[in-house]
């Protein structure tokens, strides 16, 4: 912060009459403009229009009153409160796991590492097929060891959000698997080597060391999976896609379905509803990161 | 060689339990398309773990469009390439000039340019779909490879410019002022000096913003409509719109899709790593 200060102050080292800005600076103006432009372009001339297009009242009364958006709402708050804390326990747990010295773990992360190396698109509808009551490969194996019929599984919309969560763990978990091991790597061995000697079993190790050094990483870990999974589009719509009798609809979803009804307004107040949920944690987050 | 307590026994066998979980739980939904993909279509839909008669005849059907849904399977595929090149490329340009401007030449505001971009990126971008999706309509872009392009560059640069601004922060500012005392402008050392040393967090940013453009789905079904306009994975959720669609070949289109950016992300581990989880969470 100091520094752009007073670089920003060329005025103190030229003369009075001289240009203002020295030629550097005109330099790097001409090289943050092509980003400005897109900036301007593509971010806030759309966010001032959603915003401008969601300024009736009347639209919030309407969403108030579509019972489709209260269920994704609610859907959305499973998904990031019960989601993402199974999946950063998990992760936690793993990135244990992965910092083990042994040949066939370093092979088995590499493995490991597929779900966030592939498209999500063609997985999201495998797992969909699998799923299929008639003919996916679960009801199938079912009956042929149990005799009767599997459940719907994409029918009843308990399930269906829990698959739809199950989709984003499987998709995400190796990514922020790998951002904790970096924090368990950067862990000092010495201290677990002192903790040994004086007989400190895995639990205190565990709550004493690891946990301490590790919870700031968490933390941040945890917010931006947040902010992120609220924008995770494609888990729920190419699994469930919203259904059944969207149920199973969150906001991000949500915005779309109405977009793809013409109802644009109703889009943009739904989106606009979430930023109540938006911008703490961005807030908290931009706190974290620009230290 | 001293035999292994029971103990350290214990400790192998909890830890072999866990990495078999692991990797059923990882490879499940790859697998499963991979069956689809060498299965004829009779073995396909009868739930084996194998196919009785493994084939790679689906590949072909593929590879020679034999079908209603795949007639323009290798327009697709060179759409989904060139709007993922195109995206790489710009997002370069634009990100390494920013990253340039605000850590070297220390750009009056630039911090300023930093936090807006940060804010984007934080953002979820399925909620900026909805608004970019009328901007486009507006701009008369709409169903133009420009319009998917543009928003992809949007989606990826907040984030290219902050690591790339991270990286620049690291390089010694002596270097910079000893290329000043022998009279180089600022363009000269941004083309040899700043961007030679920088080639590690390029080639990792340059990776991230292929394969964002390469796997994205929301923006591309939003802003292309027309068939031969189409990148590959909308392609794919167009097979979802009837009922008797071929699943044995959307699972071999979708594992071929699948290919290009794997291949590139295990081609790029190590920078990938490096670059990118640097950048990515600083606790």
């Amino acid at each position: 912060m100091a520094i752009t200060i007073s670089a920003s102050d060329p005025a103190l080292s030229g003369a009075p009459l001289a240009p203002r800005l020295s030629t550097p600076q005109v330099w790097g103006i001409v090289l943050i403009a092509p980003y400005l432009l897109v900036f301007l372009a593509f971010v806030v001339y759309p966010v001032s229009y959603g915003f401008w297009l969601a300024r009736h009242p009347s639209s919030y009364v309407a969403l108030y009153h579509d019972p489709i958006f209260a269920r994704a709402a609610v859907n959305t708050l499973i998904f990031l409160v019960i989601g993402i804390n199974l999946k950063m326990l998990i992760a936690l747990f793993l990135s244990g796991f992965f910092v083990q010295q042994r040949a066939w773990i370093r092979w088995l992360s590499v493995i490991f590492i597929l779900p966030w190396a592939v498209p999500s698109i063609p997985t999201i509808l495998s797992v969909r097929f699998m799923l299929n009551p008639e003919w996916g490969m679960v009801n199938q194996l079912i009956f042929k060891f149990t005799g009767d019929d599997g459940p719907n599984w994409l029918n009843d919309p308990t399930v269906a959000l829990a698959m739809a969560i199950g989709v984003h763990i499987w998709k995400s978990l190796p990514f922020w698997t790998l951002i904790l091991m970096t924090g368990r790597l950067a862990i000092s061995q010495d201290l677990f080597e002192a903790a040994d000697v004086d007989g400190a079993n895995f639990w205190q190790k565990f709550r004493f060391i690891t946990w301490p050094s590790m919870q700031a990483l968490y933390l941040t870990c945890t917010l931006l999976s947040m902010i992120w999974t609220l924008g995770d589009f494609n888990s729920v719509y190419l699994l469930t896609g919203g259904g059944p009798a969207d149920l199973t609809h969150v906001l991000s979803t949500l915005g779309i379905r109405y977009l793809r009804l013409d109802q644009l307004n109703l889009a943009m107040a739904s989106i606009v509803c979430a930023m109540p949920l938006v911008l703490p944690l961005v807030y908290f987050m931009m706190k974290r990161l620009s230290r | 060689m001293k035999l292994p307590t029971l103990r350290e026994t214990a400790t192998e066998a909890r830890l072999i339990l866990v990495g078999i979980t692991v990797l059923i739980w990882t490879m499940i939904p790859i697998y499963h398309m991979f069956v689809f993909a060498i299965s004829p279509k009779e073995d396909a839909f009868s739930g084996k773990l194998w196919p009785d008669h493994p084939t790679l005849h689906n590949f072909e059907i593929v590879f020679y469009q034999q079908h209603y849904f795949l007639r323009d399977f290798w327009v697709q595929f060179g759409n989904s390439a060139l709007i993922a090149a195109a995206v790489g490329v710009m997002t370069l340009l634009i990100a390494t000039a920013a990253a340039f401007s605000i850590s070297r030449l220390r750009v009056p505001g630039g911090r300023i340019v930093l936090n807006l971009a940060l804010f984007t990126y934080f953002i979820p971008a399925a909620f900026l779909a909805v608004p970019m999706y009328r901007t486009m309509g507006n701009y008369g872009l709409l169903n133009t490879s420009w319009a998917l392009i543009l928003a992809m560059v949007t989606v990826a640069s907040p984030y290219a410019i902050w690591v790339l601004k991270q990286a620049s922060d690291k390089l010694p500012v002596e270097l910079d002022e000893a290329a000043v005392m022998d009279g180089a402008t600022s363009l000269q050392i941004f083309r040899l000096v700043y961007l030679p040393l920088m080639i590690p967090s390029l080639v990792a940013i340059g990776t991230y913003a292929v394969l964002l453009a390469w796997n994205e789905y929301l923006y591309a079904f939003l802003l292309l409509s027309n068939d031969r306009d189409l990148t590959l994975p909308v392609a794919l959720g167009n097979f979802l719109a009837a009922d008797d669609s071929p699943w044995e070949l959307l699972m071999t289109t979708g594992f071929i899709y699948a290919l290009p950016p794997a291949a590139i992300y295990y081609a790029f581990r190590r920078y990938m790593v490096g670059g990118l989880t640097a950048g990515a969470v600083k606790s």
